[in-house]
């Protein structure tokens, strides 16, 4: 079986699993007192996130790893790692959204969280961007694992200093994104949907670095 | 040592030098910083925000944006005569390189801040003077590293289609933690705060000069190097 | 003086340069002639230390501060005067301020650019240009010349006027790579020639005896039969 082919076997295998996830935490996971039926979002935001962070790491370090090996191949991995990682972005901003609204009655807060998810879809956004402007393959991946790194180490002062600002300003909500403690079902569910999206990352960078030699990116 | 010093004064000092002769880069900052804190003058309703509470996020913003419109120019001018490649062939470190340009730009921002405070405090009437040696030391931290990365960025974005926009979709998300910082210190400041109570602030600025100063520098020699 | 040692580069799926090998002692002069393409720049720049080949090495005896290398581009700044560039390439490289007086004023006379030297670049003519880009690459008095096809453009005065110089800087002990595709230009210099095909050496040995047409119709014998 090809790569792609693999991948594409994962994928929905993922998939099949997320619906599984979500029959659960639909039917047989506790309803949130306070949120109601809107928290159930949690399942896909929070993961959504986790795999958005872990396309950055990746990305970071392939590019760390391609600058000293110059083996393209991690860079094909990179620019294949930063498209899945858009898309996790994407998911995690619109959920985001969607379950902010019924409980906190904004679309939008400039949470750490939030905000570190925003910073990360324009850092993946600009990384496309530029990988896009340059037309030599060599310098491009030259271009892009730079990039790539720096936006790795950025992440921790976007959240420190987001951090650092939210705690000096009042709170607008009295429930935290990820409550501490969760009842063991949720729980449960949570770690599966983790889980299940870390699969969802493998298999979508999978097929995205198997469809890399004849995509746009090489 | 002392020869890395003396490579980076000479191409920093060309840069300048090169500067002053055509002064395009720095008039458009200049021109620019004084319209934004115009449009932000008219922009807002001073009955219903007090100044000094709007006064730091105009100005660093101000700063942030001018500073961006001088950076390509670092690198543009090796490029019209295909200059970088004397300048990779002549022995010098890549280092030197790197450093001449980010103290050039420096020097370059430096004076846009100057022009762009002095607007500030004839616009916005903030009493700037009474902390100007904080103010300086903020300014000073908040500005270093991200100009580092700057630097770095315009080294590459400078030989690829649309540089001038392709710089600042680059460069925003890096400053978001400095920004963030000075705005918030210098708020403390103006309000007359002392210094010390800014120290979380100031150690997220001093952390994130250290760590993209020396990263940038790690990192110059790839953008240039085939 | 220099050398190449099984030199191999490719971009992406081209070769650019397939197994070169060879040494050049000081005071003869390599004349690489090649069709468009046939990875004479790509040799230049390995030579130069610009480009890090796949495999292979190449050298030059005194490393990057012996080399002077001239191009199509003229490696100058438009807006300071010739002086002001032969003042800051010549610092670069490490010559003292006494010599490089000496220097500049000894190039400015042999190339004719006295009266010119207090000018812009941008606003000297080609021919100007080009005799101010050589004397960039000649005031740190390199014992190595790289040239890039460095007759493309010159009037045919200027170009005799360029062989001679050449010719005199080889009978002072310097080591000369010069590639062109033109094999009328380069004959008259070379001690030593190359006919250089996709990355490889079709042919190389002492010139001889052999003027311009001899060596056109041994290029062209050597590009159709390899």
């Amino acid at each position: 079986m090809t790569l792609a082919q693999r991948g594409r076997w994962i994928t929905i295998g993922a998939l099949l699993l997320l619906a599984g996830v979500y029959v659960r935490a639909l039917r047989f996971s506790p309803v949130e007192v306070h949120q109601g039926l809107a928290q159930k979002i949690f399942y896909l935001h929070v993961p959504a996130a986790w795999s958005a962070m872990l396309s950055m790491g990746l990305v970071g370090l392939a590019s760390i790893l391609f600058l000293i090996m110059k083996d393209r191949r991690l860079d094909r991995f990179a620019a294949a790692s930063a498209e899945v990682g858009t898309v996790f972005c994407c998911v995690m901003l619109t959920t985001g959204p969607l379950w902010a609204r019924p409980i906190w009655g904004t679309w939008w807060t400039w949470d750490a969280r939030l905000t570190l998810t925003l910073m990360l879809f324009f850092l993946f956004i600009g990384y496309q961007v530029l990988r896009g402007a340059v037309n030599d393959p060599a310098l491009r991946a030259r271009y892009a694992a730079v990039v790539g790194i720096c936006g790795l180490i950025l992440l921790p002062f976007i959240h420190l200093s987001v951090y650092l600002f939210r705690t000096l300003h009042p709170q607008p909500i009295v429930l935290k994104p990820s409550a501490p403690s969760l009842p063991p079902e949720m729980l449960v569910t949570l770690l599966l949907s983790f889980g299940v999206f870390t699969l969802l990352y493998v298999g979508f960078v999978m097929q995205r670095y198997a469809i890399g030699e004849g995509g746009g990116n090489e | 040592m002392r020869e890395l010093m003396r490579h980076t004064w000479l191409i920093a000092r060309k840069d300048l030098q090169l500067e002053f002769r055509s002064r395009t880069a720095l008039a458009s900052a200049f021109v620019f910083t004084a319209l934004v804190l115009v449009i932000f003058e008219y922009g807002r309703d001073p009955t219903a925000v007090p100044t000094i509470d709007l006064a730091p996020s105009i100005l660093w913003v101000t700063f942030s944006f001018a500073a961006m419109l001088g950076l390509n120019r670092a690198f543009q001018a090796e490029l019209e005569n295909q200059a970088l490649d004397g300048l990779l062939l002549a022995p010098i470190s890549r280092t030197s390189l790197f450093w001449g340009k980010l103290t050039a730009n420096l020097v370059f921002v430096a004076l846009v801040q100057v022009v762009g405070v002095l607007l500030f405090i004839l616009f916005f009437n903030v009493p700037v003077w009474r902390v100007w040696l904080p103010f300086l030391l903020v300014c000073a931290l908040a500005t270093i590293g991200f100009i580092a990365v700057g630097t770095l960025f315009s080294a590459m974005v400078v030989r690829t289609r649309f540089a001038e926009l392709m710089l600042p979709v680059l460069l925003l998300p890096f400053l978001l933690p400095p920004l963030i910082a000075a705005v918030a210190i210098t708020v403390k400041l103006f309000a007359g705060r002392p210094l010390s109570e800014s120290a979380g602030w100031l150690r997220l600025l001093a952390g994130y000069d250290l760590a993209f100063v020396s990263l940038t520098t790690l990192l110059f020699p790839a953008t240039v190097t085939e | 003086m220099l050398w190449a040692r099984e030199l191999t580069h490719a971009f992406g799926a081209i070769r650019a340069l397939d197994g070169i090998s060879f040494t050049l002692e000081r005071g003869r002069t390599l004349v690489i002639f090649g069709p468009n393409g046939a990875g004479k720049t790509t040799l230049l720049r390995v030579l130069a230390g610009l480009v890090r080949p796949m495999r292979g090495s190449a050298g030059v005896e005194g490393g990057r501060r012996a080399i002077g290398w001239i191009g199509h581009q003229s490696q100058l700044y438009g807006h300071l005067t010739i002086r002001e560039n032969l003042q800051f390439w010549g610092s670069l490289y490490d010559v003292l301020a006494r010599d490089l007086e000496r220097r500049q004023g000894e190039l400015l006379s042999r190339l004719g650019l006295e009266a010119r030297a207090g000018q812009q670049v941008r606003t000297l003519s080609r021919g100007e240009t080009q005799r101010a880009a050589i004397a960039r690459a000649l005031v740190h008095d390199p014992a190595v010349l790289l040239l890039d096809e460095p007759f493309t453009g010159l009037d045919r005065l200027a170009a005799e006027e360029l062989g001679a110089l050449l010719g005199e800087l080889a009978a002072r002990g310097r080591a000369t790579v010069l590639v062109t595709h033109d094999v009328k230009e380069g004959t008259d210099l070379a001690s030593d020639v190359a006919f250089m095909r996709a990355g490889r050496f079709v042919e190389f040995g002492p010139r001889g005896t052999r003027d311009a047409a001899a060596l056109t119709t041994a290029y062209r014998e050597a590009l159709r039969g390899a």
